[in-house]
């Protein structure tokens, strides 16, 4: 499974989202975003948002409906 | 137990759990002891000891050396003490003239077959059999030379048949037959507290001879796991200890923590000024109960190996060889290249690594080096590896991620399920408990891919094996709820009171329908129906019931969901709160506990506090002075991405090795290869020094003062019983670092460390080294409202509030058997090594394991034409390595298994980099591989020993 990080991020969201997948509509959905903005450090969420904003290719549907509440990392500051 | 140089009371049999109380007079003073207590006993707590030398009170009484002889008024004969339980209003008398001459009788005939040479014995001064002689007044033997089993040769110069040469064979101990009494305190150790049944006494009456194994077994060759019970309990010097032989008896005694696996038990480091003679278990040690297995009592030699790295090292590329320097040097030069990482490629570009293997306070240091002075939240620690998906699980329906019980509750469960863990191997001192209560009656289910000593071994035999394809943990556990569910076997009430009805009705739902079913499973899991459905009816209806688990359930891309499914289980049942039931992750590494309590991972602070609040951030902000930043840090395989990346340039890593441990080898050493600076710490160059640009050498369990805390949450004190051969304790080397990165950290004694956890954390604010010297140790939560610690959790309702039940849709790693990769690998430990093994391997404990071995069905091995020992390649998708054969049908066919221990097989080389969904814990456990004959080691496995070889040059001092 190595390969690109946009790769490896999309997997692990999609992982994220079958698990939640079993649970009602909202709550999957609250779930993953939650899941990710208390897991996933800046740079994976930034990585992330690449995906998201590139039309979000290889995610799955619930991923794509948890990224209008999963945080947008802010700059970085030194 | 021969405790007469350090005195640590000998009772003579074990303490009664009665509650009714008997009283009555030994020697004309009253005692109040519980019913069933014996005379023995009694008499020894109003500090009356009666001589004795077949008993010893960690095993029960047997009355066979009949020293112990009392006599009761109104009762005829002269009755053991030992075997004749107290009664109300006896009057018992231990000495008088008659008892006098009787048991200097008894001590005649013992020392008329004993070799009379004490001076040069090694339990001189030791040795119960001696103090027994002075105690009764024995001043002649006046039995002529005859028969007898110590001399090698009779006066007329003829082998004496009766002699048996001393038994060498074990690397720690030695038995000499020559000076055995038979008083069988050896086989009941054996048997009553390891409960492995190697020895026992062949022959009858004078012939009558301790024995290991099978006729022509030695103890080597036997099935003794050398605990050394045996040792412990034996009375004279027939047991040995081969580093009492060598060295002598030790002199004091100081009570510390063992540094293996997660059951923690206590010590007495027995010393001779700053010379370790040997460990001891203590028997008020209450993980252990005075019980210790091969690693933690005789597997110290590590401490002292010659491998071991006295002098920090620094390296400006790793193609370089080391170059000795002065701390003060490996500092300067640590710190600049930091600072310089830091400076270019800003604060996030560094983190750190805590140790699990190192005390509370160390890992506390480490990840406030990271969160206070490189100011990011980049730690991780070796639980992401191994229980990070027990603390997400946990943490989601319980409210916390803590085991729930201590050690001492399975004395009074009914029915255990052990999942994915193999005790008897990983965490031997509790299997050996958990075999004791078996053997009284209580049933067991284990579920697990390989067929594990505890599904059938000596007196124990599981009610049900539940043998699993490797990744469908998932689907098992999901079909146990189902049974309960639908067979209406579930505990309503419990459900009713401690959990959110609504949320059980919706998990009803979801686990009644038929293809949650085992009759739908069974396909998928390999698991029958009908097994699984007796096992479910068990665990629910069978009394307290109880879950142990390990690796085998997290180390899965569903790790995460199963350890929710167990919590579900026991929940469903009722098995919360009280003594002999509840959910019990078995933890793999010493403080493995501890490092997670103390804020190692990247998303939360000490006392598992998320760093997003505010409220948490302020109490340590308004300590530290420093603002603490609010965004998960990065875990170990997102560091190694990372720097990969090129955004991720510097590592400190304390008491880990994760080229060895973590999977998928390859990606690990990209990882490392990325970085710029790479501190390594510890006590070996270990193979992820390989890419070190900085080696601060660490300092031993032996040689600090700290605290570990153990699967039970138990916080034990680890104290100092030798200085540091490097210099300093690791919690000072960190500091250093600190200071020299220019933190103003002070601390001059763990304690103060502990002092400033204590005010941080809530669950900790009640602890601090006095309270531990007082108590000896405590269970977290220790606060206002459990000043002395809680054994049990939840009790009357859950952390969270209500237990929450949730959804557990089974979900197949994509990590998948194919015509390539036909076989699926799992993974484990074996007794004798722990865990990557650079403690063990370098101790004699390689004689029972020096090298990773294949163990595979006779099925598999003859359709590839693989002979039992047989060098084979064992390729993945990741990689390919080789190692020995194994043909065994412990594994079912279609399913290899091989141990992580010894570097030269890397076995991590095969394992994949899927992991956990919600913690990225590594899905060690299932691997799709192939097996095929070979000639010897892989092109990959030569290339790496030579660059490790390369990489740990030193340069000779100038």
């Amino acid at each position: 499974m190595s390969g690109n990080p946009h790769e490896k991020l999309v997997y692990m969201a999609n992982q994220i989202s079958k698990f939640f997948e079993s649970k009602p509509h909202a709550e999957g959905v609250a779930g993953i975003a939650a899941h990710i903005n208390d897991f996933w450090e800046p740079r994976m969420r930034r990585h992330f948002f690449e995906v998201v904003d590139a039309g979000g290719a290889g995610l799955r549907p619930l991923v794509l409906e948890a990224a209008q509440t999963i945080k947008r990392p802010v700059a970085e500051t030194v | 137990m021969k405790d007469f140089i350090i005195p640590d009371r000998d009772f003579g049999t074990p303490a009664s759990k009665a509650k009714e109380m008997v009283t009555l007079t030994i020697d004309g003073f009253d005692v109040t002891v519980p019913a069933g207590t014996s005379i023995m006993r009694a008499a020894a707590e109003i500090g009356i000891s009666v001589p004795k030398l077949c008993a010893t009170d960690s095993i029960d009484a047997f009355g066979s050396c009949r020293l112990c002889l009392v006599e009761i008024e109104g009762r005829a004969g002269t009755p053991a003490s030992c075997t004749t339980p107290v009664a109300p209003g006896l009057k018992v008398h231990t000495q008088n003239a008659k008892l006098k001459q009787l048991r200097r009788g008894v001590m005649e005939l013992y020392i008329s077959d004993h070799p009379l040479d004490c001076l040069t014995c090694a339990a001189n001064g030791d040795c119960e059999l001696q103090d027994m002689a002075g105690a009764v007044g024995l001043r002649d033997v006046r039995y002529e030379k005859g028969e007898n089993h110590f001399e090698v040769r009779n006066t007329s110069g003829e082998v004496n048949p009766n002699w048996i040469a001393k038994d060498d064979s074990n690397p720690y101990f030695t038995y000499d037959p020559a000076k055995c009494i038979v008083c069988s305190r050896c086989v009941r150790a054996c048997e009553e507290v390891q409960g492995t049944f190697a020895l026992t006494i062949e022959g009858r009456g004078f012939g009558s001879r301790v024995s290991a194994g099978m006729a022509g077994d030695n103890f080597l060759s036997s099935d003794c796991v050398s605990c050394g019970a045996c040792v412990q309990a034996c009375p004279t010097g027939t047991l040995q200890e081969k580093s009492v032989i060598e060295i002598g008896t030790p002199e004091r005694s100081v009570i510390t923590t063992c540094a293996y696996c997660g059951v923690g038990c206590s010590f007495k480091a027995e010393m001779r000024g700053d010379e370790l003679v040997r460990m001891v278990p203590y028997k008020h040690g209450k993980a252990n109960r005075g019980h210790s297995c091969v690693k933690g009592r005789f597997a110290y030699g590590y401490a002292a190996h010659k491998d071991r790295i006295l002098s920090p090292m620094i390296r400006d590329s790793i193609n370089d060889p080391w170059k000795e320097v002065s701390w003060a040097e490996a500092m300067e030069f640590a710190s600049n290249r930091m600072k310089g990482i830091i400076a270019k490629h800003g604060r996030h570009s560094v983190g750190v690594i805590t140790s699990s293997r190192c005390t509370n306070e160390e890992a506390y240091l480490v990840q406030k080096l990271t969160r206070a002075v490189f100011r990011n939240n980049n730690t991780d620690t070796c639980a992401r590896v191994c229980h990070s998906p027990t603390g997400y699980g946990l943490g989601q329906t319980f409210g916390t991620s803590a085991g729930t019980q201590d050690f001492d509750s399975v004395e009074e469960t009914d029915v255990v399920i052990l999942i994915g863990a193999n005790p008897t191997d990983g965490h031997p001192v509790f299997a050996s408990r958990l075999k004791k209560r078996l053997r009284k009656g209580a049933k067991l289910i284990v579920v697990d891919p390989r067929r594990i000593d505890l599904v059938d071994s000596a007196h124990i035999k599981a009610a049900h094996h539940l043998q699993l394809t490797p990744g469908t943990n998932v689907a098992v556990v999901t079909a146990l709820a189902h049974v309960i569910v639908t067979e209406g076997l579930f505990d309503e009430e419990f459900v009713r009171t401690r959990c959110d009805w609504d949320e059980f009705q919706d998990y009803a739902e979801f686990v009644s329908d038929p293809r949650h079913s085992p009759e739908a499973t069974q396909f998928l899991t390999g698991v029958k129906a009908d097994e699984l459905r007796a096992a479910a009816r068990l665990y629910a209806k069978g009394g307290n019931g109880a879950i142990y688990y390990g690796l085998g359930v997290t180390e899965h891309s569903q790790g995460s969901t199963t350890v929710i499914g167990i919590a579900n289980l026991a929940m469903l049942t009722g098995n919360i709160g009280r003594p002999g039931v509840g959910v019990n992750p078995l933890r793999g590494q010493n403080n493995v506990q501890g490092s997670c309590d103390m804020g190692s991972f990247p998303h939360e602070l000490p006392g598992y506090r998320h760093v997003k609040n505010d409220s948490v951030r302020e109490v340590f902000e308004s300590l530290w002075g420093v603002q603490i930043d609010n965004e998960p840090g990065l875990r170990i395989p997102n560091m190694l991405d990372a720097a990969v990346e090129g955004t991720f340039k510097g590592l400190y890593c304390q008491g880990e090795d994760i080229l060895q441990s973590d999977p998928d080898t390859k990606h690990v050493a990209a990882g490392l290869a990325a970085m710029d600076c790479v501190i390594v710490h510890d006590l070996f160059l270990n193979e992820t020094a390989n890419y070190a640009h900085v080696f601060f050498p660490g300092s031993s369990f032996l040689e600090k003062d700290g605290t570990f805390t153990n699967a039970e949450r138990r916080i034990n004190r680890v104290r100092k019983v030798m200085a540091p051969r490097q210099g300093y304790a690791d919690w000072e080397v960190t500091q250093m670092f600190a200071q020299a990165m220019g933190a103003n950290w002070a601390y001059t004694h763990p304690s103060q460390i502990m002092d400033e956890i204590a005010m941080l954390t809530p669950s900790f604010a009640g602890v601090s080294y006095e309270k531990l010297e007082e108590m000896g140790s405590v269970q977290w939560p220790c606060n206002e409202k459990a000043p002395e610690g809680t054994p049990l959790m939840h009790i009357d309702g859950f952390v969270r509030g209500k237990g929450k039940l949730i959804r557990t849709e089974y979900v197949a790693t994509d990590e998948k058997t194919g015509s390539r990769f036909p076989l699926l690998l799992t993974t484990g430990r074996i007794l004798s090594q722990y865990n990557v093994g650079a403690q063990t391997r370098r101790t004699d404990n390689v004689v029972w394991h020096d090298e990773d071995v294949l163990e595979i069905h006779p099925h598999d091995a003859e359709v590839r034409g693989v002979r039992d020992g047989q060098f084979v390649k064992l390729a993945s998708r990741s990689g390919e390595t080789s190692l020995r054969a194994k043909i065994t049908d412990r594994v079912s066919p279609g399913v290899v298994y091989t141990t992580f221990h010894h570097p030269t097989t890397q076995a991590n080389v095969i394992t994949t980099d899927f992991s956990d969904w919600a913690t990225n814990c590594p899905e060690y456990k299932v691997t799709a591989v192939q097996v095929s004959p070979s000639n010897g080691p892989t092109e990959w496995q030569e290339e790496y020993a030579a660059q490790a070889e390369a990489s740990r040059r030193i340069l000779a001092a100038e």
